[in-house]
């Protein structure tokens, strides 16, 4: 046997292998670089600040005259890029674009990744107990997730913010930034993980009958055990696709609650009050919605292709 | 089919007295004073427990619950007066019957929520029907790569971006707004031609993939062979047999869309300033007036359960395979 022949010959493990696969798909590439850049800018959001120059509640516009007009629009064309500001300034208060842009992105995403987090291991966790449980546990964990999704969700996290609000602030007094993150996150997760859970019940329940289920319990395997060893590597593929399409749905969805005025206030940078500020001054300044709004296609089109090479990635007979 | 219609409607009836149950115990059990939200800013104790008085507030949450519940069906008194039944109480915030409030609002709703989804179904499956039947063309391919990006717009983007663009830029238009349509069925159909489009822009990406991979796997199926080797028209073999199976999923999905959709198409009613249920709910929010908010909830879910029981029903009426039992 020869050395080329050996090399070829190596054993492969199935997540090298995923991994091959995964790195062969360029638009899953292309997606992936994408997503990173999204939050690396969120991480870096501040540093990005300090080499710019600028911060996002700065009222440049208005400490500096010459840069706003008489009725608050930029004097600049194009919603006054140039230069010094990148993505021009805000109309009215004259805040930096770029720099609101790039911290409402961490804020979004940092709110967007923690609910989902949260719920993939709540959906893990039910889901995987009433599939291998069974009997009355997966019934009564059934009846619970059915009731949860008959919640009317857009209604229901709008109507549960100001009650979670109400629960660690008396009314009148200002919620502080931090609960409202917190509220946020919260009401996000309660409502979000009933899918993944459904969907992991169904998987648990035809894998908990085949044989390698059967021989670990022959072998005297401890329920904890089976779950950690034998079913869990083989939900890997079902939990990360949901993630990945988890996430992005949780950004818009928190960005819709800024923009209608229950998410995060006045003076945190936010992604989807962005465009409620947007929308006040489109008829005379466009250009202000447009980087927010092209930022989040961007990002949501590369999260759902990231999500398809994912899964073509770990089980490679799904065809598209 | 009766007995089927009676176990689903005593199921619904239990999902939506669970939901009230929760939804008015988070509401008027949480808070540490519900009555310090009707009452704003300047609140002397004195008139918090007049409000709780008037509002039965000082009573245990159970039994508020009991008289809520019981007001809708049969009316309540209070000590500002009688409200006649249904009953959902009195807003906090401007004193005035909810119900009232709800059946103002309900009309723009439901037919932001009508139109839309008429779009959005018709655009949506047809534009999936003919992916499928030009599967791996350009067509195909262009459609593909369109609903990847119409899955990604949101109608706090495309709905300010269409208002600049067709009101205020080429004047096509004028700015959405809701006129009945028993008064002006042409104004009401004008005005509300932008939410319709915008609402619909988000789903039908959705539709349009889900109708296609439905037909490609229908067209795949033994019968619809056979029907072709007996040879029957390539037309009705794709509408008569692979459409119908494929109808099935379809309408469930429309149903739980529209269902969530008569429930308040909040976002599109913000966008366009249109004073349907949704937008009631925003604003009841930041007015937390609980009363209100707690009415379009129950309304919103009751439309949910309600479209849940309808889609089951038709289903077997597409699906002759499907028995209700």
């Amino acid at each position: 046997m020869t050395t080329v022949e050996q090399a070829a010959l190596t054993g492969r493990s199935p997540g090298e292998l995923t991994w091959r696969r995964f790195r062969r798909d360029r638009a899953g590439v292309a997606s992936a670089v994408v997503v990173a850049f999204f939050f690396l800018v969120a991480l870096a959001a501040p540093l990005i600040s300090a080499v710019y120059g600028k911060d996002p509640t700065t009222t440049y516009g208005l400490d500096e005259p010459g840069l706003l007009n008489t009725y608050g629009y930029p004097v600049a064309p194009n919603g006054g890029i140039s230069g010094r500001f990148w993505f021009g300034i805000e109309p009215t208060l004259g805040r930096d674009v770029l720099t609101q842009l790039v911290h409402g992105i961490r804020t979004s995403l940092l709110i967007a990744t923690a609910a989902t987090v949260l719920c993939v291991l709540t959906g893990v966790a039910i889901g995987v107990t009433a599939g291998y449980a069974g009997g009355r546990t997966d019934y009564l964990l059934g009846r619970f997730i059915d009731l949860l999704l008959a919640f009317p969700s857009q209604l229901s996290f709008i109507a549960f913010t100001p009650v979670v609000y109400a629960l660690f602030v008396t009314p009148g007094k200002e919620t502080p930034t931090y609960l409202r993150v917190v509220t946020l996150i919260l009401v996000l997760w309660v409502l979000g993980w009933m899918g993944l859970a459904r969907l992991l019940r169904g998987q648990v329940l035809s894998l908990r009958e085949r044989e390698f289920v059967e021989a670990a319990k022959v072998t005297g395997a401890s329920p904890w055990r089976i779950i950690t060893r034998e079913l869990l590597p083989n939900l890997w593929t079902p939990i990360l696709v949901q993630a990945t399409l988890m996430l992005p749905s949780m950004v818009t969805i928190e960005a819709g609650l800024s923009f209608i005025g229950v998410g995060i206030l006045e003076p945190t940078p936010d992604w989807g009050r962005m465009f409620a500020n947007g929308a006040h001054y489109y008829e005379s300044d466009i250009t202000y919605i447009f980087f927010p709004g092209v930022a989040m296609i961007v990002f949501v089109v590369a999260f759902n292709l990231l999500g398809d090479s994912v899964r073509d990635a770990f089980d490679p007979r799904t065809t598209r | 089919m009766l007995r089927f219609l009676a176990r689903r409607l005593l199921g619904a009836l239990v999902i939506t007295v669970l939901i009230s149950a929760i939804t008015f115990f988070l509401f008027f059990a949480l808070p540490a004073e519900p009555a310090l939200m009707s009452c704003g800013k300047n609140c002397t104790p004195d008139a918090v427990a007049l409000i709780n008085k008037n509002l039965g507030l000082d009573q245990p949450v159970p039994v508020q619950y009991w008289h809520y519940m019981a007001g809708i069906v049969a009316g309540r008194d209070f000590t500002v007066g009688h409200c006649p039944a249904p009953c959902f109480g009195y807003s906090f915030s401007n004193q005035q019957p909810v119900w009232g409030t709800i059946v103002d609002r309900f009309p723009t709703t439901l037919s932001i929520a009508l139109g839309g989804a008429a779009v959005f179904l018709v655009v949506g499956t047809g534009l999936g029907l003919l992916a499928a039947a030009f599967r791996g063309t350009w067509i195909d391919k262009l459609f593909s790569s369109l609903s990847l990006v119409g899955n990604a717009l949101q109608i706090y983007f495309v709905g300010v971006v269409a208002l600049a663009v067709l009101v205020s830029g080429l004047h096509w238009m004028d700015n959405p707004a809701y006129h009945p349509i028993t008064e002006d069925p042409v104004k009401w159909f004008t005005g509300m031609l932008i939410p319709w489009l915008v609402l619909s822009i988000i789903f039908i990406a959705n539709y349009s993939r889900m109708t296609r991979s439905l037909m490609i796997e229908q067209l795949a199926e033994d019968h619809v062979r056979t029907a072709r080797a007996k040879g029957m028209g390539r037309r009705t073999v794709f509408f008569r047999y692979a459409f119908r199976g494929a109808l099935a999923p379809v309408v469930t999905l429309f149903g739980i869309d529209l269902g969530s959709l008569f429930g308040g198409a909040i976002i599109t009613e913000f966008t366009f300033s249109l004073h349907g249920l949704g937008r009631l709910a925003v604003s009841s929010v930041s007015e937390t007036d609980l009363p209100t908010l707690m009415g379009v909830m129950l309304v919103g879910c009751t439309a949910i359960v309600v479209a849940n029981i309808v889609v089951d029903a038709t289903y077997a009426l597409i699906d002759p395979r499907v028995r209700l039992a």
